[in-house]
């Protein structure tokens, strides 16, 4: 090694606060949230890229955070699971969830309501061809889909609820 | 997660001039990193042999699409998204945003660049078949300038290309001449979302009386490089879609391409598929 | 307690679980912080069969700041109890499969045990090694026990012989089906604390604590009462969180106990998928006898499952397998012989459907090429022959439940426009390159152990009053997406009469509750949940018969509460203990595979429509239609969820699924190469469910987490059948496997 790798300070935006803090360059987004920010919400299903359980938007864009050099946050927007709710408040997406069955192990839930929120940013009312090209790049090995779909219907119809 | 994490270096060039005198000083010790969807992916595998890298996703000078009269240029960090949203290519350009639609899903395509694809050289790339289609042009920078090469041709072998140590992909720029053209793409792949291809195939037709008068056809994940199925090509150019002719093209198509057996896929599938594939082209031609 | 007393049980109440789950907050076992904790990693072979000759630790690794694991450091038994004691949690002097566990490792810095664990160097000295049933059977190396075989069943039932040399008809067949991943999004996981004063504490993804439990009392030779399994929010487990928790559990305490230091190990995705285990692949071989107008007179078959390199739970998936071999129909004649055998692949293990599927695929496809033979439909061939109440099934059940099959098929047919489809498709599909097909499999799947199991097992469940009037349920079954604690909580709220939320669910932590069994072969809701019941209402006589409340009075939540801090004033603790006692007459003999394999069974049929491109040779499922027959619905988001769930993963089993075994090691051990279906894949799966209620659950209910896995993948065959004119005897028919089928049918042809 010619140079010794040395661990960068960071500082970003994480759910509406400055954060500042030391890590390796290359080091995980997603392991930087888990572990140094201690926000465990978002989750490693594959550390690949596949299955979208460690799905955050960086800048208002759905990306996964196991793919996301923490490096690259620098500067950025960061909002993960635990900015979606408003205290105890859940947003439009998370009660649907909850009222349909959206969830079952949950494993996979932070990342689908990542992914069902940032389709809902775009498009007021999606179809169902929408919804699941929006939600395709999150595997759910438990519902079979069917009930995060009716979940982003319910989520649609709701008035007056945030997102 | 499979690697030594500290050992790896990115660091952030203030600018494109700082990138490429970097490279200029160290040639091929730098290698770029864009949006990450391949490096990271190799990374977490352990499988990330190179260690120092050099973070261009901020780089503003590679950035952005660029429409001209002629010509459409897209910057190297153009994402999958971005492409899937411009109207011009939407509307000039189908395959290409067939391809980004198709790669991967949301959060890869948020992420994902063409120069990024492009200078990863995979042969089952679902975008570079449809720069093969569209005559794409490349603008490789380096600290002595730029010059632009045809992307035809620009990968020489299996992850090859034609790119000097010190040089950056900066820009992809299609002519705008595929106005009346007929086009088709399809990718197939183990399942519709987040699939590697086993075979994928752009293609466009110039039509006249049933006449084919020109015809332009790439295929990916049938060859080391990605390909432009010339033979078939050449059986196809000046003659009509009978029966016979549509055979020969599938003939010829076999000569063409060199598809291999391995985890996705075997051989004769890929094979077969590519001419099924072909074939359907064709009969929307002739209809 | 009839519907009408009903508040909870019926109604999709809001899951317990489920603002957690949405929020972020639930914590699974990678989530639980544990200050000064070590990461470990293991360390695994890279042969199938060998002796190890030598193990070196590489230069370059500061070894003597990390702590090293190997089998000679076990302090009890080198053996993960189940059933055999074949299974080490550490290979010592040789290995039986590719990704066995050899040596363990901690350090605090995640990165650099990477690094060490590729500087440990192996040296064997290679076996023959075996990698397919075949193999196996054919005796190719004897590689376990005297002929490779784990366990074997053999059944009879009346004369197979004389109806075979007597029959009008005889059809055979033979099938087969893969090992298939689990593929829960959350890979295993577990930490343990452990010092030989204080013993062991593991805290962990996993079903069973308390077969984790037991498995660690024999690796650390200490009593259960120093063993401490608790377990973390559990992210899907469908069986492959059944037993093998208990090997990482183990390892991770080995670590904990020579380090001094709590120590955490999480597999990544890659060492999951390629060292834990997976379904049993399976041949079935089919001899049918009929009538000539399509009556059943006798089954012969032969059914074989490849279980790795040791028995796990071969033994009782090879048993359900069997049982379910010769589904719901009426057959006076009716012989199985089964076997599961070793071979150098990773242990086999337990996932949804646990054999039956297996053995279900091969039935219903074998039907459909009976009622061809014979001349008749698929659909009348069922009916003729579907076993009604007051008859027997293979094992000698006379079914006392009433089952209306031929309901269930005329429903599932009516609600998926089977007839009108089947007849256009058959019209429209001339000269199209895209085929349509639709299709339909009808099956049962037990509830609960099979036999005498569940006796064995005597679960046990206990209720605790509090002095506010809340209401503890201890059992030691887990929620892992199923809902149990919703479930339960129902259960006991409509018990007592009480509101669903003082109904408070203890995690399952072996210190604190009761051991109701593992969470699996479909008996969470119907025997615990019964269990759960009874121990409500037993709080309940107990407040009564203390004169604390009125029997069979209302009364509101106010009184409750200030009855149970009365009693407990009074009296001391208000708790109920109940234990499972198997229902009378019920009788099962482990020799002859005969008797009441189980108390209750649920019924389905099943219907697929599919797509099928002749140009691409895919197959994409358009439509599904569940119908099946339960019980009792205790809470109808859940249950539909569970069958969608299922039918997903049966669709995965049927068309995407593939594991390639390279040298006995699964190659496309990644998510990008091992394919489950995405949102894009899957069509809205439409269920239906009708109530018979059973005596065996709470208001009637059975067990329906398995039963999906028995149906979808063969109605999905079915339908590929009918859309495209061929025959296909092996899933998954992924596109390559269906365009060599065409071929060869229109090679044939000539």
């Amino acid at each position: 090694m010619a140079d010794d790798v040395v661990k960068i300070e960071i500082a970003c935006t994480v759910n509406g606060e400055s954060r500042r803090f030391r890590a390796w360059p290359m080091e995980r987004l997603l392991d930087v949230l888990r572990r140094e920010l201690k926000l465990t919400g978002t989750k490693e299903g594959c550390g690949e890229g596949e299955c979208g359980a460690c799905a955050v938007l960086l800048d208002g864009a759905l990306v996964n955070s196991c793919l996301v050099p923490v490096a690259q946050a620098a500067g950025c927007e960061i909002l993960t699971i635990e900015g979606l709710a408003r205290g105890e408040q859940l947003s439009a997406i998370q009660e649907a969830f909850v009222e349909c069955g959206g969830a079952q192990c949950g494993i996979c839930t932070p990342g689908m309501v990542m992914a069902a929120a940032a389709l809902l940013e775009r498009e007021r009312q999606p179809g169902e061809r929408q919804i699941r090209a929006g939600l395709s790049g999150n595997l759910c090995r438990c519902t079979g889909y069917t009930k995060i779909f009716e979940a982003v219907v319910r989520a649609c119809q709701a008035t007056g609820v945030r997102r | 997660m499979r690697a030594n994490v500290p050992a790896y270096e990115l660091r952030s060039p203030a600018g494109l001039t700082e990138a490429l005198s970097w490279k200029a000083q160290e040639p091929g010790a730098w290698q770029p990193f864009a949006g990450g969807t391949d490096l990271m992916v190799l990374l977490e595998a352990g499988k990330l042999a190179h260690r120092r890298f050099l973070n261009i996703w901020k780089l503003t000078e590679l950035h952005g699409i660029a429409v001209a009269p002629e010509q459409i240029t897209l910057g190297a960090l153009t994402t999958y998204t971005e492409i899937q949203r411009h109207p011009v290519l939407a509307a000039e350009f189908p395959l290409l945003c067939r391809a980004a639609v198709e790669t991967g899903s949301v959060a890869t395509q948020n992420r994902g660049t063409l120069g990024g694809n492009i200078a990863n050289a995979s042969p089952a790339a679902d975008s570079p078949p449809a720069l093969l289609v569209y005559d794409a042009q490349i603008e490789l920078v380096s600290a002595a300038g730029p010059r632009w090469v045809p992307y035809n041709g620009f990968h020489t072998g299996y992850k090859k290309m034609l790119m000097r140590p010190d040089e950056l992909i900066a820009n992809i720029r299609l002519p705008r001449t595929m106005r009346g053209w007929r086009q088709h793409y399809r990718k197939v792949g183990a399942r519709k979302a987040q699939a590697i291809s086993k075979i994928c195939m752009a293609a466009a037709a110039q039509m006249e009386n049933g006449v084919v008068r020109e015809v332009r056809l790439a295929f990916g994940s049938v060859a080391p490089t990605v390909v432009r199925a010339a033979s078939a090509e050449g059986t196809l150019r000046g003659g009509r879609l009978t029966p016979a002719g549509i055979a020969a093209a599938r003939e010829a198509l076999a000569r063409d391409i060199t598809p291999i057996d391995d985890l996705r896929s075997t051989a004769r599938y890929r094979l077969s598929v590519a001419q099924n594939v072909l074939e359907e082209f064709l009969r929307t031609l002739a209809s | 307690m009839d519907s009408a007393e009903h508040k909870y049980l019926g109604h999709s109440v809001l899951r317990k679980e489920g603002r957690d789950k949405v929020t972020g907050r639930a914590r699974y076992v990678d989530d639980l912080d544990f200050p000064g904790a070590l990461h470990g990693v293991t360390v695994r072979s890279d042969i199938p069969r060998g002796r190890i000759r030598k193990i070196e630790f590489g230069a370059g690794i500061p070894w003597n700041e990390f702590i090293v694991v190997t089998a000679a450091d076990i302090p009890g038994a080198n053996y993960v109890a189940l059933f055999e004691r074949d299974q080490p949690f550490l290979a010592s002097d040789g290995v039986n499969h590719s990704e066995e566990a050899i040596v363990l490792l901690a350090h605090p810095d995640p990165y650099l045990l990477e690094e060490a664990r590729r500087a440990v160097r192996i040296e064997y000295e290679p076996l023959p090694a075996i990698f397919t049933l075949d193999e196996s059977l054919a005796g190719k190396e004897i590689i376990w026990g005297k002929d490779n075989v784990f366990k074997s069943y053999h059944l009879e039932k009346g004369d197979v012989e004389a109806a075979l040399a007597r029959a009008d008809l005889i059809v055979e067949g033979e099938y087969r089906t893969a090992a298939q991943e689990q593929l829960y999004i959350e890979p295993q996981g577990m930490v343990a604390i452990a010092n030989p004063r204080d013993g062991v504490t593991v805290w962990g993804s996993l079903q069973c604590p308390y077969y984790v439990q037991r498995a660690l009392v024999a690796l650390f030779n200490l009593p259960a009462e120093k063993i401490r399994v608790v377990q973390a929010e559990t992210g899907g487990g469908f069986g492959g969180k059944e037993e093998y928790p208990s090997m990482i559990a183990g390892h991770a305490a080995l670590l904990a106990w020579k380090s001094g230091k709590p120590v955490k190990i999480i597999y990544d995705r890659a060492e999951d998928m390629a060292a834990t285990t997976k379904r049993h692949p399976s041949r079935t071989r089919h001899r049918t006898a009929v009538t000539r107008d399509g009556k059943l007179l006798a089954m012969d078959i032969d059914f074989a499952l490849d279980g790795g390199a040791y028995a796990t739970l071969s033994s009782v998936v090879l048993s359900r397998g069997t049982i379910h071999a010769a589904g719901p129909y009426s057959c006076p004649n009716v012989r199985i012989h089964s076997k599961v055998v070793a071979t150098n692949l990773p242990p086999q293990g337990a996932f949804r459907g646990f054999g039956a599927p297996q053995s279900v695929f091969s039935l219903e496809r074998h039907f459909d090429r009976v009622a061809a033979a014979v001349g008749l439909a698929p659909e009348e061939f069922r009916r003729r022959n579907f076993i009604r109440t007051g008859e027997t099934t293979a094992t000698g059940q006379v079914i006392r439940e009433a089952v209306d099959m031929p309901g269930l098929l005329d429903r599932a047919l009516r609600e998926s426009g089977y007839a009108a489809k089947r007849e256009t498709f058959a019209r429209e599909n001339h000269g199209r390159a895209l085929k349509k097909g639709i299709g339909l499999a009808a099956f049962f799947h037990g509830a609960g152990f099979t036999g005498s199991g569940e006796e064995y097992l005597a679960s046990v469940v206990e209720a605790e009053g509090t002095p506010e009037g809340r209401v503890r349920i201890l059992a030691a079954s887990t929620e892992i997406g199923q809902g149990t604690n919703t479930i339960f909580s129902q259960i006991a709220a409509d018990a007592l009469g009480i509101p669903y939320d003082r109904i408070e669910i203890a995690q399952p932590d072996t210190a604190a509750v009761p051991n109701s069994g593992p969470t699996v072969a479909s008996r969470t809701s119907m025997i615990v949940g019964k269990l759960v019941e009874s121990a409500a209402i037993g709080i309940k006589q107990s407040l009564v018969a203390a004169n604390l409340l009125a029997a069979g009075g209302v009364y509101t939540p106010e009184d409750f509460a200030r009855a149970c801090r009365e009693y407990i004033s009074a009296h001391g603790p208000l708790r109920a203990r109940v234990q499972y006692h198997p229902p009378p007459g019920v009788k099962w003999d482990d020799k002859t595979y005969t008797g009441e394999a189980y108390c209750a069974y649920a019924w389905a049929v099943y219907v697929a429509e599919v797509t099928v491109d002749l140009a691409t040779f895919e197959t994409r499922v358009d439509d599904f239609v569940a119908v099946q027959e339960v019980g009792k619905v205790i809470h109808p988001v859940l249950a539909a969820g569970q069958i969608e769930g299922g039918v997903a993963q049966a669709i995965g089993f049927a068309l995407y699924e593939n594991v390639i075994w390279q040298q006995g090691r699964m190659a496309n051990g990644q998510m990008t190469n091992y394919i489950m279906p995405t949102a894009a894949d899957l069509p809205r799966i439409r269920v239906i469910f009708e109530e018979t209620p059973s005596p065996h659950g709470p208001s009637g209910a059975k067990g329906i987490g398995e039963l999906p896995l028995d149906g979808g993948a063969p109605a999905i065959v079915s339908a590929i059948e009918n859309a495209a004119g061929i025959v296909l005897r092996e899933i998954p028919v992924v596109p390559e496997r269906l365009m060599e089928a065409l071929e060869a049918k229109a090679g044939m042809r000539g």
